[in-house]
């Protein structure tokens, strides 16, 4: 009896997380502009979405922010965690929870904030005939910026296992700093290192509202596209595009999710 | 890794000072200032207009509803995934992530076409000849979106605190005769309080400060604080009263941030799942 609840619960969880899940790969298969109305089978969305060169930019842009401010937050929250590693405790809580802010402050606020520093240090640049272009630049740093505490909690508790008495050792017989870290330090820290890299790129992927503050005219992610979209009618081919993303996600968890399903063993051994 | 590295604090002390502290202090000083750069508070006092008010105060009723929702359906579903098959417990989680690997947008957006008045629900409710639901554009479909735009927000912090708990402890409760209510409310909940909190924060702030889904499942008819505060700044182009504004918010931000730093004994990474 017990048994069946807890099913029934979980299959009325399941209709409601995927229920519109489903609706959007439909509308991707929808042989009609409007979504008001079903117009039978297609795959010609697949097909027009690479010729539609307005999808295709915003593509581009999605990803190569996504993989650049992934790419910088894991190195400038590997930097952080490091030295917030070797300082007292008091230190180390002030500043881990000022690059905690983005991830507890409201997006909104974080988003306004950046556009109030862009535009202040436009208008600063600007008595030397410099300007702050919103764009591409702009978008990134903001990315980075909310990226930033998740990689730094990402790496932190990895950090926090590895015994400092095998790096010693390494210096000690001979090794630099830097080949010690390399060889001794770096691969207890990779699976940290890797999981706050992919949590930073699907954080970028999906953001909207940072990125609409903080991009200029011109300048669109996929995000703020169905954004500027949504009242004349999203485009079918954004609901292929978004299909096809999502599958291929899909895909890729499940290949890394074969070799990664033996971690978390390891991970509760070492707690 | 206990070694000083001086240079290394170096790149992000200075992104955090450049990027999170100095613009939360733009965003002080425009909400202070008027246009000419003098002291005033008239741009906090904005927030006081019935209209502002009432979407403040719907913001505040809807995400504070929401969060409730939220826990009330979290709390037995993290029960009901702990308890499952351990081999099984990695992949049913990872269904309940999946859903947001799909553009987040067209999610909420999606929701439009379910609740729409001959959308699929009211379809299947004809079908059975029940009567119609006219959700859309009501605060009803804004507060639904938030529960499933924000529910894994709460199940995984409650979850991972269910998954700590020792089970000897939990048996220990049953020797000395507890019966299952018991043992749940006396130990195993207070145990969980931590995760319930971190999910609460999780669930509340995004929930207040969202412009996107009132946008999209409230029609242009229903406005909360976000939307007030979003058009501000896109639309309106007054930085110093979107700025007050703002600030406002801000204060029921940092309050639900106190509890949570209250709740939270220094163990920061519970936050990140």
């Amino acid at each position: 009896m017990k048994k069946a609840l807890s099913r029934i619960y979980l299959g009325f969880i399941f209709i409601l997380l995927y229920a519109p899940i489903a609706v959007l790969i439909l509308f991707s298969f929808n042989n009609s502009r409007t979504r008001a109305k079903w117009g039978g089978w297609t795959l010609k969305w697949y097909a027009e979405m690479f010729r539609n060169e307005a999808i295709m930019s915003a593509l581009y842009n999605t990803l190569l922010v996504a993989v650049l401010s992934a790419l910088i937050s894991t190195l400038l929250g590997l930097l952080a965690a490091i030295s917030l590693n070797s300082m007292n405790r008091r230190r180390r809580t002030v500043i881990l929870s000022t690059i905690n802010i983005p991830m507890l402050n409201a997006e909104i606020v974080t988003g306004i904030s950046l556009m109030l520093l862009f535009i202040g240090l436009g208008q600063f640049l600007s008595r030397w005939g410099y300007a702050v272009e919103f764009g591409f630049g702009t978008v990134l740093i903001g990315h980075i910026t909310f990226n930033l505490p998740y990689t730094v909690l990402s790496i932190m508790p990895k950090l926090r296992q590895v015994n400092i008495s095998t790096y010693e050792a390494a210096l000690d017989l001979g090794a630099t700093r830097m080949f010690a870290f390399r060889k001794v330090v770096l691969p207890d820290i990779m699976s940290g290192i890797l999981s706050g890299f992919m949590l930073a790129f699907t954080l970028s992927l999906d953001d909207f509202v940072i990125t609409h503050f903080t991009k200029g005219p011109g300048f669109d992610t996929l995000s703020t596209k169905i954004y500027t979209e949504v009242r004349k009618g999203i485009k079918p081919e954004m609901y292929a595009l978004s299909t096809l993303l999502f599958v291929s996600v899909l895909v890729l968890l499940m290949i890394f999710g074969r070799g990664k399903s033996k971690e978390p063993a390891v991970n509760k051994a070492t707690h | 890794m206990k070694r000083r590295n001086p240079l290394l604090s170096g790149p992000y002390l200075i992104w955090t000072a450049a990027f999170i502290i100095i613009p939360l202090l733009m965003i002080v000083y425009y909400g202070l200032t008027d246009s000419t750069g003098a002291f005033t508070w008239s741009n906090v006092a904005q927030m006081g207009t019935p209209e502002r008010m009432k979407a403040l105060v719907l913001s505040l009723i809807l995400s504070l509803f929401a969060t409730a929702v939220c826990l009330i359906m979290a709390y037995p579903l993290a029960l009901i995934l702990t308890n499952m098959k351990v081999g099984a417990t990695g992949f049913i989680v990872t269904i309940f992530i999946i859903p947001m690997w799909m553009n987040s947008l067209l999610r909420i957006l999606a929701w439009q076409t379910l609740l729409e008045r001959n959308g699929v629900i009211n379809q299947i409710l004809g079908f059975l000849h029940l009567p119609k639901l006219y959700l859309i554009n009501t605060p009803y479909a804004i507060a639904l979106g938030m529960i499933y735009d924000f529910l894994p927000f709460m199940l995984l912090p409650i979850y991972n605190a269910l998954e700590k708990i020792d089970q000897n402890v939990v048996n220990a409760a049953y020797d000395l005769g507890a019966n299952k209510f018991q043992t749940f409310w006396k130990v195993i909940f207070p145990l969980t309080i931590p995760g319930v909190i971190s999910g609460i924060t999780m669930v509340f702030v995004p929930a207040l400060t969202t412009f996107v889904i009132s946008d999209f499942l409230g029609g242009s008819k229903v406005l909360l604080i976000g939307n007030v505060i979003e058009q501000q700044f896109t639309q309106v182009g007054n930085w110093n009263v979107g700025s007050g504004l703002s600030l406002v918010l801000m204060i029921f931000i940092l309050i639900s941030m106190a509890v949570m730093q209250h709740y939270d004994n220094g163990d920061a990474e519970g936050i990140v799942l």
